[in-house]
């Protein structure tokens, strides 16, 4: 990022409006942000300024501290679970020399105008937040410092701010943070460019290696316990369901079993008999490409949740079909087999490089080998909650949701109100994966809300409304053909992608992957091939189609890393030597050059697709998993690697397969690189999660449709992992914790990997390979 | 209408008897620390102690625990094993988003006051029932491991 794209904008923002709703005591004052509206439209802006309210370093915004001391960073991004409230608040904290027993944490509400882009997906938030919120911090300590040099007569060169003191280092006299809070705020805000950031060994919270190291505890006293923990593990940590109002009702909706199709009639009379029913409203819905929009319905409402539930089973309802057209025939396994045929086809080209047919022609030997991967469902542990007000004019929502502007411009539609007249709580998230990106579970919440005269209303998702509307994961049939040269090594790559779009969603079906979408792993395959083409046929969508976890590099890094084993095993290579072999020398690719210009919209210069730091994973995975090893009968080892969200994840699973089918994983090792690593003992909690939700990716979670219905409704046929499906051993090895290398995504990255390694061990242990997840019975007799 | 008794306290229910003990606790009592997660007893999500006895409360109605003692996990900061649990728990980072983690708690708990050392298979056995889609069943491995032997770790 030039210095030029950093320079501030001087935002017309008055002092008044920057008090609202703060601590007034502690506001320091003047307001500095990043807008990309007021940017110069010619550049093409990277990373956080391309994003819509790109990004704040206002320490007014961000850091409060009062008289008594106590230290409030406020928290705009959402908390599911990737700890964010915890390593945001470390970054803060380190920078201004906060005691971490001193601060506090404020969960920020819906306010893209006050607290830059708020939406929280795409592994984006310590990449692209880290700076500002540094730049915010050493704000607040350089007018923590001016203060003291004011109140004392001295220079501010001989006072530096130590552990919540600022300290006259030549006679020693210190004064607290609180002491200087009050005048410290009526200093104006230092230039950015005269900031001055504390060198990394002044560092005591970032950066560290504390708490769970491969089961391994490290104690190290500056560890900053997780900023939630207490109220986790004590029952008070507020999730979406916890709020309760005054004169709160509770609200589950009957929605329609198809896309598409909407309300014929219905009668409430024995619903409104049931002891609690307050009453019935409907919930007008969109018709496809619905959005965000809710799927419209009927509402029981109630004096409390069961009363709904039970209000709702008594519904007599009858929906048109008719209106929701071919979705009503939609059939998971016709379409898979549709998808197979169209993928024999050529479809558009997405990216080529040499002569594929003569390569492929020439070939000594082919390999081909067609992946499925199937709808899943996000079934975060908390479903889809949401509690909002209309009262007065006003509208209020408390919810747990990604994605808090969205949420805040779709209430106010619902309610008809102003933007500005809805305020939009959010909560910690029970979990988000991807579901809680769409707020359509709020807007149901608000239109109902809107037919109640004031009293809130908590609308609650069921397990089964869960898993049988969500906004599912993409299916998708990835086809692969591979020339091989009579020394094996591979001369010709040929991969066809067939996946409903998530574009889908917002305009007419546009049956082709977007940008985003090829480039989660597609088009950016990094292989060193003479001769390349990548096509993508025609796939149309007959369900909501939404973001999961990862998104499409779950499907491309399965096919791709699973016939990269399939190709070794042609070659009669090893596995390891024959993946390095693919990705060739250690160099860096403009994503350009693979036609991908989305780059997870961060600066190709700064963050290239670095095939070195591919090597160094990969070389680091097998290292430490000891490839090559002795195992008992039954057992195998399986390796895959995978970009994304720029960053870099390698696999190794050990893997036993028993007499019935069964599989254990006895050990995974992940080597991992995001660069400068922020909270390694987060980062190691994200990549061990990912780990497990990969292997349930692999072995059993699958939603099929079946005339245009979901036919699974809850865990008991929805599978996700159990405890017994960890693995037994997990490690997790970081790489390139190097302060100056680019800051890569977290949440994500480790997932896209898992499944591909986790069959290629299956294929070690038992000779069989797997190309259609799940695996479930496919091992059995 | 039923008579409960929650971590030791009365409540006087107006609500049918047959009302689950989950909806009952989060919606009436607004003890909201034990969670809603599937309603089938599929997930652990909702477990609390009845006598005791790990009780998934999504399927229990209140008109079965009339008489019982029923603890929930915001009764657990007074329980000596629950204590344990908890400080291994925040030892060791177990939770992430924290949404199922009462319930693995209240499951946790009710192990070790049964078997004070489990071995991992022990572990694996109570624990299957309780899901995390955040994936930290290695951590919860561990910390009940640690929690294990009926005394503070140092």
């Amino acid at each position: 990022m030039s210095q030029d794209r950093e320079m501030p904008m001087i935002a017309n923002v008055s002092r008044r409006r920057f008090l609202k709703g703060l601590a007034a005591s502690s506001a320091l004052v003047v307001a500095v942000r990043w807008d990309p509206l007021l940017a110069e439209e010619e550049e093409k802006q990277y990373g956080a300024d391309a994003m819509p309210g790109g990004w704040v370093d206002n320490p007014n915004v961000f850091i409060h501290i009062d008289a008594d001391g106590i230290v409030t960073v406020i928290n705009h991004r959402s908390e599911m679970g990737q700890g964010i409230r915890t390593s945001l608040v470390m970054v803060a904290a380190d920078e201004l020399g906060a005691d971490w027993d001193r601060v506090r944490v404020e969960q920020a509400p819906a306010d893209q105008d006050k607290y830059g882009n708020q939406n929280t997906d795409g592994s984006r938030s310590m990449r692209h937040w880290f700076s500002p919120m540094r730049r915010a911090a050493a704000a607040a300590r350089h007018m923590l410092e001016q203060a003291a040099a004011n109140e004392w007569g001295v220079p501010v060169e001989d006072c530096r701010a130590g552990v919540h003191v600022v300290r006259h280092e030549p006679s020693g006299r210190e004064l607290g943070f609180g002491e200087l809070a009050g005048s410290a705020r009526e200093l104006s805000i230092p230039d950015r460019d005269s900031l001055t950031l504390k060198p990394d060994g002044e560092l005591r919270y970032i950066s560290r290696e504390t708490g769970m190291v491969n089961g391994e505890l490290r104690d190290d006293k500056v560890r900053p316990p997780a900023i939630d923990g207490d109220d986790i593990v004590s029952g008070s940590a507020v999730f979406g369901g916890d709020i309760i109002l005054d004169d709160q009702l509770f609200a589950v909706v009957a929605r329609p079993p198809v896309y598409g199709a909407n309300l014929k009639s219905v009668d409430d009379a024995d619903a409104l008999k049931v002891p609690g029913v307050v009453k019935v409203v409907t919930i007008e819905g969109a018709d496809p490409p619905a959005g965000f929009e809710p799927l419209g319905g009927v509402a029981v409402v109630a004096e409390n949740t069961w009363a709904a539930i039970e209000g709702r089973r008594a519904l007599s309802i009858e929906w048109n079909l008719e209106a929701a057209g071919d979705n009503a025939h939609y059939d998971t396994e016709a379409y898979r087999k549709a998808l197979v045929e169209s993928a024999q086809s050529p479809g558009k080209t997405i990216r080529e490089s040499g002569n594929i047919e003569e390569a492929l022609q020439k070939a000594d030997r082919r390999v081909e080998a067609t992946y499925y991967m199937p709808h899943m469902a996000q079934a975060p542990m908390e479903p889809p909650v949401a509690v909002v007000r209309f009262k007065d004019g006003k509208g209020e929502a408390w919810a747990p949701v990604q994605h808090p502007r969205a949420t805040r411009e779709g209430v106010a539609g619902k309610l008809g109100l102003d933007v500005e007249d809805v305020t939009v709580n959010v909560t910690l998230l029970g979990g988000g994966f991807g579901r809680k990106s769409k707020p359509d579970f709020v807007m149901e919440a608000a239109s109902i809300a809107r037919q109640l005269e004031g009293r809130p209303v908590r609308v609650q998702w069921t397990r089964e409304d869960d898993i049988q509307h969500t906004y599912f994961h993409a299916n998708s049939v990835d086809r692969l053909e591979a020339g091989l040269d009579a020394d094996g090594k591979a001369i010709g790559w040929l991969h066809r992608t067939l996946s409903p779009s998530i574009g889908s969603l917002f305009a007419e079906d546009p049956e082709h992957k977007a940008g985003f979408e090829l480039g989660m792993g597609f088009n950016t395959m990094p292989f060193d091939i003479p001769a390349i083409r990548l096509e993508n046929p025609e796939a149309s969508a007959h369900v909501r189609i939404g973001w999961f976890r990862s998104v499409y590099n779950l499907p491309h890094a399965f096919a791709i890393q699973s016939f990269a084993a399939e190709m070794a095993e042609a070659a009669g290579r090893d596995h390891r030597d024959y993946l390095l072999e693919l990705l060739g020398p250690a160099r860096r690719i403009d994503p350009a050059t693979f036609n991908d210009e989305w780059n997870y919209g961060e600066d190709p210069e700064r963050y290239p697709i670095n095939v070195g730091r591919m090597r160094a994973v990969v070389e680091r995975a097998t290292q430490e998993a000891e490839w090559g090893r002795e195992l008992p009968p039954g057992r195998g080892l399986g390796l895959a690697m995978h970009h994304s969200f720029v960053s870099y994840t390698a696999v190794v699973m050990e893997v036993e397969v028993q007499d019935d089918g069964g599989v254990i994983v006895h050990r995974a090792d992940m080597a991992f690189d995001c660069g400068r690593q922020v909270n390694p003992e987060r980062i190691r909690s994200q990549l061990e999660g990912a780990c497990v939700m990969g292997i349930g990716i692999a072995l059993h979670s699958e939603v099929t449709l079946s005339e245009g219905i979901v036919e699974q409704d809850n865990f008991h046929q929805y599978h996700i992992p159990r405890m017994e499906h960890a693995p037994r051993d997990v490690r997790v090895h970081l790489v390139n914790n190097d302060p100056d290398a680019p800051m890569g995504g977290v949440g994500e990255p480790g997932l896209p990997p898992v499944a591909s390694a986790l069959c290629n061990a299956i294929y070690a242990a038992t000779g069989q390979r797997i190309r259609k997840l799940p695996v479930a019975d496919q091992l059995a007799g | 209408m039923a008579s409960l008794t929650i971590n030791g306290e009365e409540h006087e229910l107006q609500e049918p008897g047959e009302m689950p003990l989950l909806w009952a606790l989060r919606d009436v009592v607004q003890l909201t620390g034990t969670k809603f997660g599937c309603g089938i007893s599929e997930c652990g999500a909702c477990t609390v102690h009845v006598d005791g006895e790990v009780t998934r409360s999504c399927v229990t109605p209140v008109s079965a625990v009339e008489g019982k003692e029923v603890t929930t996990i915001e009764a657990m900061a007074n329980d000596a094993t629950g204590q344990r649990v908890q400080r291994a728990w925040l030892d060791l980072g177990v939770a992430q988003c924290g949404y199922c983690q009462g319930g693995q708690i209240m499951a946790a708990t009710a192990l070790l006051k049964e078997n004070p050392e489990p071995d991992e298979e022990q572990i694996r056995e109570a624990m299957n029932g309780n899901l995390c889609r955040c994936g930290t069943y290695n951590r919860i491995m561990a910390a009940i491991k640690r929690a294990s032997g009926g005394e503070d770790k140092a």
